[in-house]
């Protein structure tokens, strides 16, 4: 019985940690293009995008 | 498969008008942290990282440009850029030089969406993080958790459940509401009431240390409908954003004579009769008008059906939507855009639309069997263990498990699973479909009305051969047409290699054909008397038309044009009629033409000289008669049609008002794509039938123990997760079958892309 009580509060924060990690992952456009991210991988030339300028 | 399109039409991807604007990029462009803005421009023909590459560093290189990023799953690429250092259509010009088509995207439209699926994706998350957990607890109980351990439990699972159903079961109780508000009922009602009361139910036992909640089983049910929903919405939104994709930035200005001699923009709604307007090759006619000053040719195919590109001069008035191909205009507005033929056109839609049969869903018509069936149930349930057994808390338990082993889960994922499935299957074959009545009404389908010129041809005229005279004449003539812009001299210079030849003093009379001087003789490359021959009258001239070429005012050689029909027409045709549908064709052009592509395709009903109106008529006909027809059309003559059929089709090359009017939008550019979305709307129809009766068979078999109290929450959460998953992998089957196009893209522009990379 006393485990649980560091166990159920532990296991508990861990998913909320997953849960809110999954909502900032969508919130910050991380799905917003699965097929360019998956694409783009394959992209040696440019470790860093061309596009943007300091 | 934008990319497949390129291929099978190239002559209508090259004439798309390229119309922009700065102060209309401007307008379309939003405010980007300080004293810079975003802009999203669509780029249908992006498939890989090549073409990110080009896109990107190409926008890169321009001083304006802060950051570019493509979206490869939309095909768009949203560009941040300073106003101040550079112009905005340089941003076009740039992705043009890339070698990519391209046109602004309107954001308004496309934001809202969005945030539907986001919220969506949210609610999932929730109630999956919520029955994950919860789950945890339950599987502790069922093992065997002794009192004060499973009364924690209990407290903790509530503790997440509440939150997490009052949070992710939005969606439900939202539409449960509208629809119980309007006096309807809808699959959403009986899971609101189920999910509600299970939940109320177990908060009531925990507090009273009851042996059974039911936290998991709503949250189960929660995550998985929301599965099925983020699905479908994925599926259609994937859809509409290709079909907005397509959808080139339609006319909102045109460019207006002042007084004094100058020129502005004004918004297409701001034009009164009477404005003095300035119309450019290529644009579109914004309102109906008549021209001033100049003349030129006008392409009516998508606003009459007319295959053959018109002349028109001083006095001659223009529809709104006509495309302008040569020559500048001067024309004076008649209507107002409200006024116009476009927004006409769009009044006989709205009438269309209400005589429509008005079609219900299947998954709405079960729902308005199975909740009344459910919720009389429960209610015996809850009567009769109340008044026979006499014990009323057995009674409310029971009557709980009633609700929530019938919780329509399956039943409502029977349905959007199959349709999100086929939407799939449809859109790798370069087919969009707007929702999933389009599929439970072609189905139905048992006559399919084609539209002609840019629906069973490809709407542009191509060289068919040499009608008279000296083969040699060819060369001569293709280096002539060379110098004019007109669509047939166009298509002429692509028949045939040019010869060596100066040409020379090239003039153009509207009209009537062009005139140059080569190898010491004067030619004339136009119609028969304008070269010195005798002209042959109106409809006797057969289905294409003709071109001759004179030398010195006598005619030496003939070349015969038509409108190329669709090299897969003939086969569509015959497989449609093979499946016992009738095949008729309604057209606005005239009765040679049609009645030569009708006579090419074996159809054997055929209509012309149809007004918008008459076809509209003849579909009700249909319809009263009580005939479902599919119309396949393009034109803006067409939208109503489109509207008024039992369901529609267009091709991506359509107009902007044909394309938002119809339900499918092909972009393979292949009419086989007719008899495949029957095909694929039968098995689904089929599939959603099978999945109805596999998931209210699995209750019916469940209703039983749920009445008499053999559920438990073990029981329930066991047969839920089941009948799910059957009625998810018997739509899978959908998949299965071949395709019209292989499953990886051609890829058309490769060589060109590799080149600019370089």
């Amino acid at each position: 019985m006393n485990g649980l009580v560091i166990l159920i509060p532990a296991a508990i924060c861990l998913g909320l940690l997953a849960l809110v990690t999954f909502l900032w992952s969508l919130k910050s456009g991380q799905y917003d293009d699965l097929k360019g991210a998956s694409e783009r991988i394959l992209d040696d030339e440019a470790p860093i995008r061309r596009s943007e300028k300091p | 498969m934008p990319a497949s399109a390129i291929m099978a039409t190239p002559v209508i991807a090259a004439a798309e008008p390229v119309s922009d604007d700065a102060e209309a990029l401007l307008a379309l462009s939003r405010a980007a942290g300080s004293a810079a803005r975003q802009i999203e421009f669509a780029v249908p023909d992006a498939y890989c990282v090549t073409c990110i590459n080009a896109i990107e560093t190409g926008l890169g290189r321009l001083p304006q440009v802060v950051s570019a990023r493509v979206n490869l799953s939309q095909r768009w690429v949203r560009v941040v850029f300073a106003p101040e250092k550079g112009s905005v259509l340089d941003l076009p010009r740039a992705i043009r030089a890339s070698g990519y088509r391209t046109h602004a995207l309107d954001p308004v439209a496309d934001g809202r969406q969005d945030q539907a699926l986001h919220e969506l994706i949210r609610c999932m998350a929730v109630a999956g993080f919520a029955a994950g957990n919860i789950m945890l607890f339950s599987v502790s109980i069922w093992s065997g958790a002794d009192a004060a351990t499973r009364d924690m439990f209990h407290w903790i699972s509530a503790l997440i459940a509440l939150p997490a159903i009052a949070y992710a079961g939005r969606p439900f109780f939202r539409s449960a509401f509208a629809a119980l508000r309007v006096g309807r009922t809808n699959m959403d009602v009986p899971i609101s009431i189920g999910v509600v009361l299970a939940t109320l139910l177990s908060l009531w036992e925990t507090i009273h240390s009851g042996a059974h909640a039911y936290f998991d089983a709503s949250t189960m049910l929660l995550f998985f409908l929301l599965v099925g929903r983020t699905f479908d919405h994925l599926m259609r939104e994937k859809a509409r954003g290709a079909i907005a994709n397509l959808a080139r930035l339609t006319p909102r200005g045109v460019t207006r004579w002042l007084a004094d001699g100058t020129t502005a923009y004004v918004a297409a709604e701001d034009v009164t009769p009477g404005m003095l307007l300035l119309l450019r090759a290529g644009e579109r006619v914004p309102v109906d008008c008549r021209i001033v000053e100049g003349a030129g040719d006008v392409d009516l195919s998508i606003v009459t059906g007319e295959s053959m590109a018109v002349a028109v001069g001083p006095g001659a008035s223009l529809a709104a939507g006509a495309i302008n191909l040569r020559a500048v205009l001067k024309v004076e507005a008649e209507r107002t855009a409200s006024d116009s033929f476009l927004s006409q056109m769009a009044i006989l839609m709205e009438t269309a639309e209400a005589s429509r049969t008005t079609h219900r869903r299947i998954a709405d018509r079960a729902a308005s069997i199975y909740a009344p069936a459910v919720h009389a149930s429960a209610l015996l349930t809850l009567l009769g263990w109340g008044f026979f057994v006499g014990d009323w808390h057995a009674a409310m338990l029971n009557a709980v498990a009633v609700l929530i082993i019938t919780c329509p889960c399956a039943l409502a994922l029977a349905v959007p699973v199959v349709h999100a499935v086929a939407a799939g299957r449809l859109f790798r074959n370069g087919i969009m479909m707007r929702d999933g009545t389009a599929l439970e009404r072609a189905a139905a389908v048992t006559d399919i009305a084609f539209d002609k010129t840019g629906t069973l041809t490809v709407g542009a005229v191509r060289y068919v051969g040499q009608a008279s005279g000296d083969p040699a004449m060819l060369p001569i003539a293709a280096s002539l047409a060379r110098h004019s812009q007109h669509p047939l001299a166009v298509a002429l210079s692509a028949a045939a290699p040019a010869a060596p030849l100066v040409v020379e003093e090239v003039s153009e009379a509207a009209g009537q054909g062009m005139q140059a001087r080569a190898d010491g003789a004067t030619w004339r490359l136009g119609s028969a008397p304008f070269c010195g021959g005798i002209d042959i009258d109106g409809d006797d001239r057969g289905a294409g038309t003709e071109v001759c070429l004179g030398r010195g005012g006598a005619v030496v050689a003939v070349f015969s044009f038509a409108d190329a029909i669709r090299p897969d027409a003939a086969s569509a045709v015959a497989e449609l009629e093979h499946g016992c549908k009738g095949v008729r064709m309604l057209s606005g052009d005239g009765p040679q033409a049609v009645r030569a592509v009708a006579e090419a395709l074996g159809i054997r009903r055929h209509a012309a000289r149809l007004s918008p109106e008459a076809k509209l008529a003849d579909l009700q006909a249909e319809a009263a008669a009580g005939r479902r027809v599919m119309m396949v059309g393009d034109g803006i003559n067409d939208a109503p049609a489109l509207r008024a059929a039992h369901v529609s089709m267009a091709p991506s090359s359509a107009s902007d008002i044909g394309r938002s009017a119809a339900d499918f939008v092909f972009t393979n550019g292949r009419l086989a794509s007719v008899p495949f979305v029957l095909g694929i709307a039968r098995r689904a129809d089929r599939l959603v039938r099978e999945n109805l009766v596999l998931a209210i068979g699995y209750n019916a078999l469940a209703l039983p123990l749920a009445v008499t109290g053999h559920v438990t929450p073990l029981v329930a959460a066991v047969a839920m997760s089941t009948s799910s998953i059957l009625v998810v992998a018997n739509a899978l089957r959908l998949d299965f079958g071949t395709n019209l196009v292989p499953r990886e893209e051609p890829v058309p522009g490769n060589v060109r892309v590799e080149a600019v990379r370089s």
